[in-house]
């Protein structure tokens, strides 16, 4: 009872504030159509719940802001010494017992009623979901991710598909260069509008629940300061309905096209195996043309490339252009310095010839 | 007797650069500490320029995404270690002394230790940007990152670790002090409660400073000796490291707020005339907030590899931290109700302080929400949140204690009007810097990214570029401080022993301070103790002059008969500073792991140590009176 009674000045105040606090946040998405990055924009289950945890404690924290600040402002307009002044000095009080218990009590109540579904959430956050879910393994290296789907056997990288209205549990760990522990270090697995975001530790494995309701495109980055180029460390969850999804594993499952011989493509393909005294595109991408089982080297695979719609860590869009300025001078196109630590793309100095001839090899695997 | 053998190495005049080098007067090294905080102070606001350059458009930049990581990095470091925390010493050295009727520190040669180590620590660490690039691991130094930053964050773990040195010795220096010397009758109730911030700060230094050594010491293994403690390939562990730095780095929060909330708690009743309200809930919130800040590390690492029932209990922590904080404003706001407010600058500073400090406070608690911290965490909502709390906070608790004391430390005033616009840009440049951050925050703003990715859209790029025009406001303001700092010391208005009317025994000495503080130690019967030899209380509570001379305790001040007598303050001494230059070849010779180098700093140590410890603390000090005798005059020639 007495509860109920401390709690009511801010719940009489929640309908204008509420409507306030959407004001804001409209105004913040006025803007922009391409905020697909919104972290107030929830899209799924595991983004809509601790939303709808902080909007209250949102909406507290603002009634308690205006209280303090209106305080501050009142008692330094109303109690400023005035130019008529008499001199005299002010009663000297040195305290109030009563008031001290309120303002100890009260705002440990709020917290208290704050925490309980503060840890009801924590738990349901990182429990396993309920309904069937799909898993996929997420591996962080500097600077991309690497995604794969264990129950159809598929390999990708910076965008991951999933199908639509489904739970979905990453297993995520960080290595690189060559799936060693010894060399990865922390990144951060962060969509905004599906879930919260959860580290990925080397050598230790952890879990992140994401859903997305309908269909869509959301853009997500590298969280953890992962050094050089994790500002070029960028996510896409792709959201497809089923009929979308079915067709997009269909296509992964099946091996890689393999180009007519005596084409460029064909010329391309031989370059991407063997490049005389230079490292080969092989030994450290993949493309799997059905035999054997897929096993990526250092790089992302590249089986299905042009399924994807951006490349380097997703910051470059996927075109003839970008790959080849990409293959040409890669530190042109994203922070890297492989020379000194072997992370990330090296530079091969290639030929136009070969440019062209890897180039049209790479736009052929769809 | 023995300064008779031992060689005369020891300046004695009282001016000149020498006399900088030794001295050992805690009132000279606050000065040298004041000065060496503004210059890394500068340091770190270009460094802050450099970021919001790069930030102020999408997709650009100004600088490589390497040279941006060390630049971020190094803002850090320096405002915590380099400004903030030494800021705060500046205070501890000038006023702990004074405010509790000592003549010095416990330990006045140990002290101009801290400051030489401090000094050196900052220009090892800065010595890295000519010397193949500073840390770019950003100021926590995570493990595994660092390993692959190489000597970078050499530089890093051995320059935080000598830095680390000179506040411990600190902290064991003013908690003796504060524990040891306070006048007859200043019982711990009656403390100031700058002085009781002071203890609580000097105690969460001295426990965590430890724990910070340990990782970094770690750290420095793995970083340039091929240690394996953090190294998951080998069984170490990374999140180790996060704990350990932690464990530190969340009391180091309350390191850098308590000393600026001590000063807002001096300057609010003084600015109000009116005592502290809630002196003990004032104190014993400070001294809860110490004691729970070493129970909330966690909390930094909610989206790191805890469980669920870690991450509830340090929400629960850090929920509950937020009740003893609130207590100290609500004081705080009270003391100002029914005052008569006299707003001058170091009050403006304060109240400013009140208010931006809440905002930081509330974003805080909502940081406490675990599951949508997984949203704010690594975001730009956490930067605003800290800059609301270090900068809205400590820093506007530090400059308001920088225009209370000036007259104490140079017996002028500074400039009244140019405070005012000092202040009102501030603020207004402060809020337009880190207010929008917030929201950029929640709109998906990842921190620590040398580019602002175009695809956060329109919003989040205006949003950043209100940031960076903050900053130029900031600039602004910051030289207009600058200037007034500098004409004020010139030329500025004398402002005669007691400027503000206040209550604590620091203003009951000559402004500028004599070297000797007291000649006699006064005897304490109240809690601001000052204020009540000026005024009695008649029936209704309502506070009486009292006519000069009047007060039953005796004024001691100018009184030249005391000067007579026997006064133990310490002579200078250069062997601190020569002792300190020892840490130069030692942290190269580990950085560059040159064993020659490293032998001839340790060698350099212990000579310089052994020179230290045989020196007499004062010549002739002996208790003989035929010596003191010589000390007596140099005291009463300064008075």
């Amino acid at each position: 009872m007495r509860d109920r009674v401390t709690m009511r000045p801010p719940t009489r105040r929640r309908r204008p504030l509420h409507l306030l606090i959407l004001a804001l946040l409209a105004l913040g998405l006025s803007a922009c159509g391409d905020a697909e990055q919104n972290a107030l924009l929830p899209a799924g289950p595991y983004a809509q719940e601790p939303h709808d945890l902080i909007i209250p404690v949102a909406i507290i924290a603002l009634v308690v802001f205006v209280l303090v600040q209106g305080l501050i402002i009142y008692s330094s307009w109303r109690y400023r010494e005035r130019a008529d002044d008499d001199g005299s000095l002010p009663e000297q009080v040195h305290g109030n017992t009563r008031l001290e218990i309120v303002w100890t009590v009260i705002p440990a109540l709020i917290l208290a009623a704050i925490a309980v579904p503060t840890v009801q959430g924590i738990f349901s956050q990182m429990a396993e979901p309920d309904d069937d879910f799909m898993t996929i393994e997420v591996i962080g290296h500097r600077w991309w991710f690497e995604y794969y789907y264990p129950d159809h056997d598929i390999y990708t990288a910076n965008e991951m598909v999933i199908p639509a209205n489904t739970p979905v549990r990453l297993q995520m760990t960080a290595t690189d260069p060559a799936r060693d522990a010894s060399q990865g270090v922390i990144h951060s697995f962060w969509v905004p509008r599906l879930a919260g975001k959860q580290d990925l530790v080397p050598g230790q494995t952890t879990f992140l629940n994401l859903q997305a309701d309908e269909p869509g495109r959301f853009l997500g980055m590298c969280a953890e300061y992962c050094g050089l180029s994790h500002a070029n460390m960028r996510i896409r969850v792709e959201a497809l309905d089923d009929g979308d999804w079915q067709a997009w594993v269909d296509n992964q499952t099946s091996p890689a096209t393999v180009p007519d011989e005596g084409t460029l493509e064909a010329r391309g393909r031989e370059l991407y195996g063997d490049l005389g005294d230079r490292q080969a595109c092989a030994s450290c991408h993949q493309v799997w043309e059905g035999d054997g089982s897929r096993s990526p080297g250092q790089g992302p695979d590249l089986t299905h490339l042009m399924s994807r719609q951006e490349f380097a860590g997703a910051i470059h869009d996927l075109d003839a252009e970008n790959l080849r300025a990409w293959l040409a001078d890669p530190e042109s196109m994203k922070a890297m310095n492989y020379e000194l630590d072997g992370i990330g793309m090296p530079n091969l100095n290639l030929t136009d010839d070969e440019l062209d001839a890897l180039v049209a090899y790479l736009l052929a695997l769809d | 007797m023995s300064s008779t053998t031992t060689p005369k190495l020891r300046p004695t005049k009282e001016t000149g650069v020498l006399s900088w080098l030794a001295t050992t007067d805690h009132k000279r090294i606050g000065i040298l500490y004041f000065f060496t905080t503004l210059v890394f102070f500068f340091l770190g606001g270009v460094e802050s320029g450099f970021i919001r350059l790069q930030l102020a458009q999408a997709e650009q930049s100004v600088i490589s995404e390497d040279l941006y990581n060390q630049i971020f990095t190094m803002h850090g470091i320096t405002m915590v270690f380099l400004v903030v925390m030494p800021l705060s010493a500046a205070f501890f050295n000038y006023l702990i002394p004074l405010m509790i009727g000592a003549r010095d520190v416990a330990f006045p040669r140990l002290n101009a230790f801290s400051y030489w180590v401090y000094l050196f620590g900052g220009i090892f660490l800065y010595s890295s940007f000519f010397l193949g690039g500073a840390p770019a691991g950003s100021w926590v130094g995570y493990a595994p990152l660092h390993a692959t930053e190489g000597m970078s964050m050499g530089f890093y773990a051995i320059g935080i670790q000598i830095l680390g040195l000179s506040s411990l010795a600190a902290a064991v220096n003013f908690i003796t002090t504060i524990l040891n010397m306070r006048a007859p009758g200043m019982t711990f109730m009656r403390m100031p409660v700058f002085i009781w911030m002071a203890l609580v700060t000097n105690f969460l230094l001295l426990f965590a400073i430890p724990v910070i050594a340990v990782a970094l010491f770690m750290l420095q293994f793995d970083t340039l000796y091929g240690g394996q403690f953090f190294q998951p390939g080998s069984g170490g562990d990374p999140i180790l490291y996060q704990h350990l730095f932690w464990l530190f780095g969340h009391p180091e929060v309350y390191i850098m707020i308590l000393p600026a909330m001590g000063i807002v708690s001096e300057i609010l009743p003084v600015g109000s005339r009116k005592p502290l309200f809630g002196y003990a809930a004032v104190v014993f919130a400070g001294a809860a907030i110490g004691f729970i800040g070493f129970g909330v590390w966690a909390h930094h690492m909610f989206t790191s590899a805890i469980g669920p029932v870690a991450r509830s209990a340090f929400a629960l922590s850090t929920m509950f931290i937020a009740v003893p904080t609130g207590i100290k404003v609500f004081n705080w706001v009270f003391t100002m109700w029914g005052g008569k407010i006299r707003f001058t600058t170091p009050m403006l500073f304060s109240v400013g302080f009140v208010s931006m400090f809440v905002i930081g406070g509330l974003s805080g608690v909502t940081h406490a929400i675990v599951p949508h911290n997984a949203q704010q965490h690594d975001t730009y909502y956490v930067v605003a949140h800290f800059h609301y709390v270090l900068f809205g906070g400590a820093l506007f608790g530090l400059i308001a204690g920088i225009y209370f004391w000036f007259p104490k430390v140079t017996g002028k005033l500074m400039s009244e009007k140019l405070g005012k616009w000092h202040f009102w840009t501030w603020l207004l440049g402060f809020n337009l810097t880190f207010g929008p951050m917030h929201m950029s925050g929640l709109l998906g703003q990842p921190r620590r990214t040398a580019v602002l990715p175009g695809e956060l859209g329109a919003t989040v790029e205006l949003y950043n570029l209100l940031s960076s025009l903050g900053v130029i406001v900031l600039t602004g303001s910051a030289l207009v401080f600058l200037y007034n700092l500098i004409t004020s010391i010139k030329r500025g208005e004398a402002s005669g022993d007691d400027p503000w009317n206040a209550r604590t025994l620091e203003w009951m000495t000559p402004s500028p301070t004599p070297s000797v503080n007291f000649y006699r130690i006064p005897t304490i019967t109240h809690r601001d103790e000052f204020w009540h030899r000026k005024y009695a209380e008649d029936e209704s509570g309502k506070p009486v002059s009292i006519p000069a001379g009047a007060s039953d305790d005796h004024d001691s001040d100018g009184d030249d008969d005391h000067a007579e007598e026997h006064i133990h303050m310490p002579d200078p001494s250069l062997w601190p500073f020569v002792m300190c230059l020892a840490f130069f070849p030692i942290a190269y010779g580990m950085l560059y792991f040159n064993p020659w180098l490293f032998a001839l700093g340790a060698l350099w140590l212990v000579v310089g140590y052994f020179l230290w410890i045989t020196e007499p603390l004062a010549e002739g000090d002996d208790d003989d009176p035929e010596d003191a005798d010589d000390h007596a005059a140099v005291g009463a020639a300064a008075h």
